[in-house]
């Protein structure tokens, strides 16, 4: 286990944790937490489709479920918010283990993956609409009740170090993968599956393993959705919405590499927010500048922008002298 | 169109949020303290969906906001407080598009926040505003839970849809008991999600208990792209009532499917916040669906010359005169009152002059404003009935327009 | 459930169903040839839709002449997108072209908004309540139409593919883009070309909608979803694939609609979506991938 290789993640996350004792605008902090929740969003879609190279739309499923198992433990069942949470990214997982059971086997893979997960997804969407227990179209709103004990913060920066601390878990995770044989055999599945199969890799239980850690990594930015706005309904929950924002993110910060949702997630957020900034306040015109630029952003930098970082270090590395003819 | 050059635009506003940033940043004072009312200005913050699948109401809604600011303006700004310089935000039709809005407001330094239209959306940006003691006015936003959360800061001008569901089943009783009683089936329509679900919900346990027999209650999504399947159960059916509650574009829908399909229930179709039912639009473009139609729903004091004067300057810059604008306009100039009364830009007080508040000078049907636990007390929704092309108010008699047409006649 | 509720829903779920297979078409034919799932489809209906609203509006033209013009005059649209914006930015890679297609569906639908608000538009023509009362139903004239417009235009397209040249290279660079290459065949232009025809398809979709539908920024997308299904369903390039999927996404939405409620009954499209890839990887018709 080559420990440097952990060393960018602590400098990264304790740069991020002061963050809070210097800045107070509380402007700047929601939009950090929110920037965070979408890495955590994103780095879960990264380890099935970055790494794992089985492209998700419906990763929805899985923070769908997280938000609405915390919302219903605390609720229906007076659970403290702490277990609620854990128990949601367990739920979480195990939708991911479902899904992964159900179409690995088959072979599904490429687009037609990627469309049958943003079917599932939708199937969860529409029960959580009609069904009594997720409140169907009402939604379900969490008791307001500040305080740890509840997993509410007066302060943002409480909630900032919360989202900080998940992230973490899920850089150090991504990591790990990495470094391991499962991320080895990850690897060999994304890049050609077949031919990982006769080198002996047992593709399904692979991608079923990677299926499962990105779901509870999804499912714990969907709780933690749910605890820092207090109310679920099933198009929050299960909508597109986060599904396309949990792939984007990955894709424009570098698929694959562990910072890559986390930068993405700052370009993409940072981009919006400067999108409004320069058209004033007429409806639509910021988003306009906002896909133009997404589409020029991917034109320039095809591999992301942790692929211009490589492309650097590759133009920088010291050229290996020719061998003599 | 407001005269850009007098508006805090939010390119403005924007970069104030970024040099409060910096100064915070430095480790100094918090940030809503340096950026006070600049002298002889108060800033108010108005939030609406104006991109995203809400974007016509949150237009419609800014419209009216900015009518008002510009009426008080010009009329010299706030007594002893000064003009209004407002923020326009726009929540894009998410709840946290309006959260990162109502911060970037409270940052701004703005004395309160008007609007948010959508319940879901309401319900997390005036929680948001509680934790800075900001005052927050729904504009719209039906949902009960909106002003049950015991949130100081949160004043709801309209009415919910508890009162609306009692008061549209009081009147339907009344206006079914006047006709003699033709009336005793009914097939609710609603759209699923939190507004139709919670009115639906209402409808079912109290019909029953005045006599009425609710043969279906059908949800649908919003979208829905077809409603034919609706219709063919409506006909099968064959309900003295259909109520539809829904938003705009499916109402049109359904409305146009019950025509083409003359499914036409015995006695009425009785919305209950119909999307279209009462407006100015859909008469406009579909005459002949909309004969007879009734809804329960937001309406203005049409005896109010304020209310006609508004309603003159909305159409005449060619738009609908249309609920989010009147809701709008009558929250703002709520505020200002309690801002005049309050004598200061200063929070606290304005949450308690929003609490002892008695202004009777908007253009909605409610009396005097009376603030218990944020609900304004006297917040009813009116019936109308599109007769003759126009949308006549046939309840509450003391300003109705017209009798009621009921049962509708064959076609 | 009574016959006379059944059979009108039947026929209702197979006439929409023509409508989603006119729309899947287009979808089917670019996912087929440039394997990319073109996440701008759904605005690219919304333009579409617009369009007809305006030659209704300002040149009076009814939408089932302005086809005509609308038709060639999006083939162009289509052309140019891919040509000259998705082609180079994605660089050939499948998350890029993602991005890139959901960069324009984001461009394109708030371009709409900022140009013409959020109000929604509907036309009125002379047609759109006219009903041919059939075995005691009352079938939509204008949803005949659209029925008959997605047949017209399945076999139009097939026939293209099967006996033009321009067809046959087509088909030639989904097969095997490197070896059609080699043959002299400009793939850039018939990766445009596809594009353009899949774009096309979306116009005359729009055309035969309108009458029936009502037109705001938003609209297409309560569409793209029930494309992407009847694309995978059918068979992922697949023609006939995506006309038979349409009418049986359709069928299934009505019946799923009429027991289980509109709401909760939307499942049925996605459980059988489901349950077929499970099954059957390739869809209905679709070729070994």
């Amino acid at each position: 286990m080559k420990r440097h290789a952990f060393v960018p993640i602590v400098a990264a996350v304790a740069a991020l944790a002061c963050i809070p004792l210097i800045v107070h605008s509380n402007v700047v902090l929601n939009f950090l937490v929110t920037t965070l929740l979408l890495t955590l969003a994103g780095q879960g879609w990264n380890v099935l489709g970055g790494y794992g190279g089985q492209y998700s739309f419906g990763h929805a499923a899985f923070f769908g479920t997280g938000a609405y198992a915390t919302a219903i433990l605390q609720l229906r069942y007076g659970l403290n918010a702490w277990p609620a949470f854990a128990a949601g990214i367990a739920a979480g997982a195990g939708v991911g283990a479902v899904i992964g059971a159900l179409t690995f086997p088959s072979g599904l893979r490429g687009s037609y993956f990627a469309l049958v997960t943003l079917a599932f997804a939708e199937v969860l969407r529409i029960v959580a609409s009609v069904a009594p227990v997720t409140g169907a179209g009402t939604g379900l709103l969490i008791k307001l009740d500040l305080g740890a004990h509840a997993l509410q913060f007066q302060s943002r920066a409480g909630f900032y170090w919360l989202i900080l601390a998940l992230v973490t878990g899920a850089l150090v995770i991504t990591r790990l993968i990495e470094q391991s044989r499962f991320g080895a055999w990850l690897v060999a599945v994304r890049e050609n599956e077949d031919a990982a199969r006769a080198l002996g890799v047992d593709p399904t239980r692979v991608k079923l393993g990677a299926i499962i850690i990105s779901a509870a990594m999804a499912a714990a930015a969907g709780c933690f959705y749910a605890q820092y706005f207090l109310f679920v309904d099933a198009s929050i929950a299960y909508g597109p919405w986060i599904s396309v924002e949990a792939l984007l993110a990955p894709i424009i910060g570098g698929a694959g590499t562990v910072f890559g949702p986390l930068l993405g997630a700052l370009m993409i957020k940072t981009l919006g927010e400067a999108a409004k900034l320069v058209t004033g306040d007429v409806p639509g015109l910021d988003l306009v500048l906002y896909g133009a630029v997404l589409i020029l952003v991917v034109g320039l930098a095809p591999r992301g922008v942790a692929g211009i970082g490589a492309r650097f270090r590759a133009r920088l590395a010291p050229q290996k002298p020719r061998e003599a003819a | 169109m407001p005269n850009h050059s007098k508006r805090f635009t939010r390119r403005k506003f924007l970069h104030s949020t970024a040099l409060g940033a910096v100064a915070a940043a430095s480790g100094t004072i918090a940030v809503p303290s340096i950026l006070g009312a600049q002298g002889g200005t108060v800033r108010i913050g108005f939030l609406q969906p104006v991109s995203g699948a809400l974007a016509y109401s949150g237009q419609q809604g800014r419209l009216g906001a900015s009518i008002a600011v510009d009426e008080v303006n010009a009329a010299g700004g706030i007594k002893d407080v000064g003009k209004i310089e407002p923020l326009l935000g726009d929540a894009q039709s998410t709840p946290d598009g309006g959260n990162a809005e109502v911060e970037k407001m409270n940052s701004a330094g703005v004395c309160a926040i008007v609007g948010g239209y959508a319940s879901n959306i309401c319900l997390a940006t005036s929680q948001t505003a509680a934790r800075y003691d900001l005052p927050y006015i729904v504009d719209v936003g039906v949902t009960d839970a909106i002003v049950s959360r015991g949130l100081k800061n949160t004043f709801r001008f309209g009415p919910g849809f508890g009162v609306i569901a009692k008061t549209a089943l009081a009147n339907l009783v009344a206006i079914n008991e006047k006709a003699g009683k033709p009336a005793k089936t009914v097939m609710i329509v609603h759209e699923d999600s939190a507004f139709g679900s919670g009115l639906a919900k209402l409808l079912n346990e109290q019909l029953p208990q005045q006599g009425f027999e609710v043969l279906e209650t059908i949800p649908h999504p919003t979208p829905t792209r077809d409603f034919n399947n609706v219709v063919l159960k409506i006909k099968a059916a064959n309900p003295d009532i259909v109520i539809p509650a829904n938003y705009y574009n499916e109402y049109v829908l359904l409305a146009r499917t019950m025509q083409q399909q003359q499914a036409r229930p015995k006695a009425a179709i009785y919305s209950v916040l119909g999307g279209a039912a009462s407006s100015y639009k859909f008469v406009k473009e579909f005459p002949q669906a909309a004969q007879y139609i009734m809804d329960c729903n937001h309406w203005f004091d049409p005896r109010n010359a304020k209310a006609q004067a508004l309603k003159s300057k909305v159409e005449g810059q060619g738009q609908f005169f249309t609920y989010e604008v009147y809701l709008n306009y009558s929250a703002t100039l709520l505020l200002v009152d309690a801002i005049e009364r309050a004598k200061s830009s200063d929070r606290a007080k304005i949450i308690e002059a929003l609490a002892s508040s008695t202004f009777a000078g908007h253009i909605m049907p409610y009396g005097p404003t009376k603030f218990v636990n944020g609900q304004n007390q006297g917040a009813v929704p009116a019936n109308t009935q599109v007769v003759g092309n126009e949308i006549q108010v046939i309840l509450p008699e003391a300003f109705a327009s017209a009798k009621p047409v009921y049962p509708m006649p064959r076609a | 459930m009574h016959l006379s509720i059944l059979l009108p829903a039947i026929v209702n779920g197979v006439l929409n169903g023509a409508l989603y297979a006119l729309i899947a078409l287009g979808l089917t034919l670019v996912y087929g040839v440039l394997h990319i799932i073109n996440f701008a489809h759904g605005t690219l209906l919304t333009a579409a839709l617009f369009a007809a609203f305006f030659m209704h509006q300002m040149l009076g033209l009814d939408p089932y002449l302005a086809v005509f013009i609308l038709t060639p005059a999006f083939f162009v649209v289509g052309y140019a997108l891919q040509r000259f914006i998705i082609g180079p930015a994605s660089h050939g890679n499948d998350g890029n072209i993602l991005l890139v297609t959901l960069g324009l569906a984001v461009i394109i639908e708030n371009a709409l908004l900022f140009a013409f608000r959020g109000d929604t538009r509907t036309i009125d023509v002379a047609y759109s309540f006219a009903v041919v009362p059939i075995a005691g139903m009352f079938i939509s004239v204008p949803r005949l139409v659209g029925f008959g417009g997605a047949v017209a235009v399945a076999l139009l397209l097939w026939w293209l593919l099967s006996l033009t040249d321009t067809g046959k290279a087509i088909r030639a660079v989904a097969k095997e883009k490197l070896g059609a290459e080699l043959s002299g065949i400009d793939v850039a232009h018939i990766y445009a070309v596809t594009f353009g025809l899949g774009t096309a398809c979306v116009a005359i979709a729009a055309c035969l909608l309108i009458p029936t539908y009502y037109v705001n920024p938003h609209v297409g997308n309560a569409f793209v979803l029930i494309a992407f299904t009847t694309v995978v369903l059918g068979g992922m390039g697949s023609i006939p694939g995506a006309l038979l999927g349409g009418l049986f996404v359709g069928l299934v939405e009505s019946l799923c609609g009429l027991y289980l409620g509109e709401s909760l009954g939307q499942i049925g499209i996605f459980l059988m979506f489901i349950l077929v890839l499970l099954f059957h990887p390739n869809g209905l018709l679709g070729e070994r991938a």
